[in-house]
């Protein structure tokens, strides 16, 4: 029954396998010897292992890699400066594929493979959704940095934190004064037909309408639309301002066929930077968004008055001026979302602090520690800006910067105040076990 | 099969289950549960394996059972408040439901036509589902909480999200499954399908209802594919619209192919083997997407049968 030619042969198989097994045996005592030489004589030293869940491959590959520098650089700065607690710290990472079924696994992995003391890192929403069950049934804390609003829905579970960037709902609310106040009163929204779409159909008209403005339309663009044009005469001819969030690679598209739709006359146009994370503004197709606003979550280009936290911060990372990589102005960096890894990790630095954390046993001290933060300080820790937290809905609030095209650059013009993005809390994961 | 004994047959499979049964006390903390969702989903690829490996239908929109289980199973338990009994079966209804819907329509076509129509079915519910965002949580998903994942029965309650209930669920739902296709293969109707995949022509001229048989076998296939998602809503407690996308009709495809098709054991070796080979090299590169394509090519060089097909016709030609 062998093979011809051997490859089948059952008795050089045996052989290769116990040969194989005797390698891996070996290689696994060699794995395992040093940790444990290193650690055994002195368990606090051991390092603070933290599992980054990470968008390397999939739809959110751009974030993922940037995601990535800003956290190892912020965990170099975290253990130049002394580590948790005396403890070093250290990036454990799994590719999620951007897909949320892969995402749950891969916190299990962390949980009890890899045996991390938290999971952190994730962006995308589905994911973030689709690994919360894992993170609570190992009751393992997970830091995410998603800005979606599922977090603050408390539709999650106790686990679950985003302290390290506001939520989408906040950013929406937050830009509904200056849009009513400075670019017009009647606003018509074009967004993608699926959930991020639909945070910005749902925020915007209260919000607008609290400060005297409408939204007059609303149009859904199907998430496989290639082509906008048949969309644009959908626009009623009063509009005064146009709130976009197009997101995903038919960006170009959209903004090139809604400059050829109004050519030189077009209403003042409001976008959230989703749409342009980790592409070039002067790119070709995209000159009609010159004059246009935007929000950001940090500036992308440095500006005239950075404080020295944010100057550091950007150095650290490895940013030029202009958000590129420092060396390569083509790679766009995705800095309206990065820094949140850079304050969530100084966030967990401080709840490890003032729990005392030791190890995975001291998980839910630390999930106590966390929700009893207050506020964060702008500073070194947290470039971006002062932020409050509220530990009953595990979500921080903090300020939002809009800015404006001018000459190939985002200039900011406006800071929001941390007050413009309060909301009522719709749950509180306080009262859940831990 | 051919000259198997019943016992022979029999005892392998549940050889097979005593084995995964031993397992949940043997597998270090990570891999019972990566075991547990391998299973769930092993009874995914079981469904696909009766319509693709024994009939010979290729579909390319097995994704529509899998989430009309996992939907019907999640919506009645996050919007009705169900039981996780009343929302499994709800979620199996659904499957077998949307089956016979499905392939009433379906089987009017044959071959690359098949592939076709239940690929632009899949897709119909795939937008459905981003349709009636409200309900279903489009793009994003639901999450089903631990308090609901609980079972009663009687004074007693069995919570889903322990490790070794979950592992222990998921081995019931196999086991069933496992044996289910076993005594369907063995079967009257099960040779009539194989007849089916090797001649539909003289099956007919010999008297046989092709359609019909190729109707309920459809039915079975989705309603067990309904069973793996209603049994991974309840299991893993996420609802989400990505296990109704395209990649859900083909990884069940991809599993069975590589474990053997028409081999009622091969849907678990194929979904065992792909998800370690992207377990293990996804911790060296993010190339890994790369290694398991080079690891299907060899399989498909060596192995042209799938693992268990292969060795089914070098070896052990009673493998059923």
């Amino acid at each position: 029954m062998a093979d011809k030619n051997g490859f089948f042969d059952l008795s050089k198989t045996t052989l290769t396998r116990r040969t194989a097994l005797k390698g891996i045996a070996a290689g696994a005592g060699l794995a395992l010897a040093p940790g444990f030489v290193r650690y055994s004589q002195a368990q606090s030293s051991a390092p603070i292992k933290i599992g980054f869940q990470s968008h390397r491959t999939g739809i959110g590959a751009a974030y993922g890699r940037w995601y990535e520098k800003t956290s190892a650089a912020a965990v170099k700065a975290i253990n130049d400066a002394g580590g948790i607690g005396g403890r070093p710290v250290e990036l454990v990472i799994e590719d999620d594929g951007t897909d949320p079924a892969r995402g749950a696994e891969v916190v299990a992995k962390f949980a009890k493979q890899h045996k991390t003391d938290i999971v952190f890192g994730t962006l995308f929403s589905h994911v973030v959704i689709g690994s919360a069950p894992a993170a609570g049934e190992n009751k393992i804390p997970y830091f995410v940095v998603s800005e979606g609003h599922h977090v603050a829905s408390t539709k999650l579970n106790r686990y679950v934190f985003q302290p390290g960037i506001t939520d989408v709902k906040s950013q929406i609310q937050s830009m509904a004064p200056w849009i009513a106040a400075n670019a017009g009163k009647k606003v018509t929204q074009i967004f993608p037909d699926f959930a991020f779409g639909y945070d910005h159909r749902d925020y915007l008209p209260p919000a607008l309408k609290a400060h005297g403005a409408d939204v007059i339309a609303q149009i859904a663009i199907p998430p496989t639309e290639s082509s906008f044009t048949k969309y644009f005469p959908q626009i009623p001819a009063e509009t005064e301002v146009i709130y976009h969030v197009m997101v995903g690679p038919a960006v170009l598209t959209f903004v090139k066929e809604l400059g050829e739709f109004y050519g030189s006359q077009r209403p003042q146009l409001f976008g959230f930077m989703d749409s342009l994370e980790a592409t070039d503004i002067n790119s070709p197709g995209l000159e009609f968004l010159d004059g246009s606003h935007f929000w950001e979550g940090s500036p992308r280009y440095a500006q005239a008055n950075d404080s020295a936290a944010q100057k550091a911060y950007r150095a650290a990372v490895g940013i030029d001026d202009n958000g590129a990589a420092v060396g390569d102005p083509k790679d766009v960096s995705t800095a309206s979302h990065m820094f949140g890894c850079w304050e969530t990790l100084y966030v967990v630095k401080k709840a490890m602090e003032d729990a005392g954390y030791k190890g995975p046993e001291d998980r839910a001290k630390l999930v106590e520690a966390t929700e009893a933060l207050k506020e964060f300080a702008e500073g070194p820790e947290h470039p971006q800006g002062a932020k409050t937290f509220n530990g009953k809905i595990h979500q921080c609030f903090g300020i939002q910067n809009i800015s404006k095209v001018e000459g190939g650059k985002l200039k900011v013009v406006h800071k929001t105040k941390i007050e413009d993005g309060l909301y009522e809390a719709e749950g509180d994961y306080t009262t859940q076990a831990l | 099969m051919r000259d198997a004994s019943p016992a022979k047959t029999y005892a392998l499979h549940i050889g097979v289950i005593a084995l995964l049964f031993v397992l949940n006390f043997v597998l270090p903390d990570y891999h019972q549960g990566l075991f547990a969702r391998i299973m769930a989903l092993a009874v995914f690829a079981m469904g696909y394996n009766l319509l693709f490996g024994y009939v010979g239908l290729l579909s390319l929109g097995h994704a529509m059972f899998f989430s009309a289980g996992l939907y019907g199973a999640g919506l009645t338990v996050y919007h009705l408040g169900w039981g996780v009994p009343e929302a499994f079966l709800a979620g199996v209804a659904c499957g077998a439901l949307l089956a016979l819907a499905v392939g009433l329509l379906a089987l009017r076509t044959s071959g690359v036509a098949f592939m076709i129509v239940t690929m632009m079915f899949a897709q119909v519910f795939y937008l459905l589902i981003l349709y009636f965002a409200a309900w279903t949580g489009g793009d994003q998903g639901l999450v089903i909480q631990q308090a609901a994942r609980v079972v009663s029965i009687g004074g007693a309650s069995l919570d889903l999200t322990n490790p070794t209930v979950r592992y222990m669920s998921a081995l019931a739902l196999f086991s069933v499954v496992l044996l289910i296709t076993l005594a369907i293969v063995r079967s009257r109707f099960g040779r009539v399908l194989v007849a089916i995949r090797e001649n539909e022509e003289r099956t007919k001229m010999l008297g046989y209802d092709t359609v019909a048989n190729k109707l309920a076998a459809v039915v079975a296939s989705g309603a067990i594919c309904a069973a793996s998602g209603a049994a991974y809503a309840l299991l893993f407690g996420y609802v989400g619209s990505s296990f109704a996308g395209v990649q859900y009709s083909i990884l069940p495809l991809l599993w069975v192919l590589l474990g053997g098709a028409a081999t009622t054991l091969g849907p678990l070796v194929g979904t065992l083997f792909m998800y370690y080979v992207t377990d293990i090299t996804s911790g060296f590169t993010s190339a890994y997407l790369l290694i398991v394509g080079v690891a299907l090519i060899l399989l498909v060089l060596f192995f042209p049968k799938g693992i268990l097909g292969s060795i089914r016709e070098r070896w052990l030609r009673w493998l059923p």
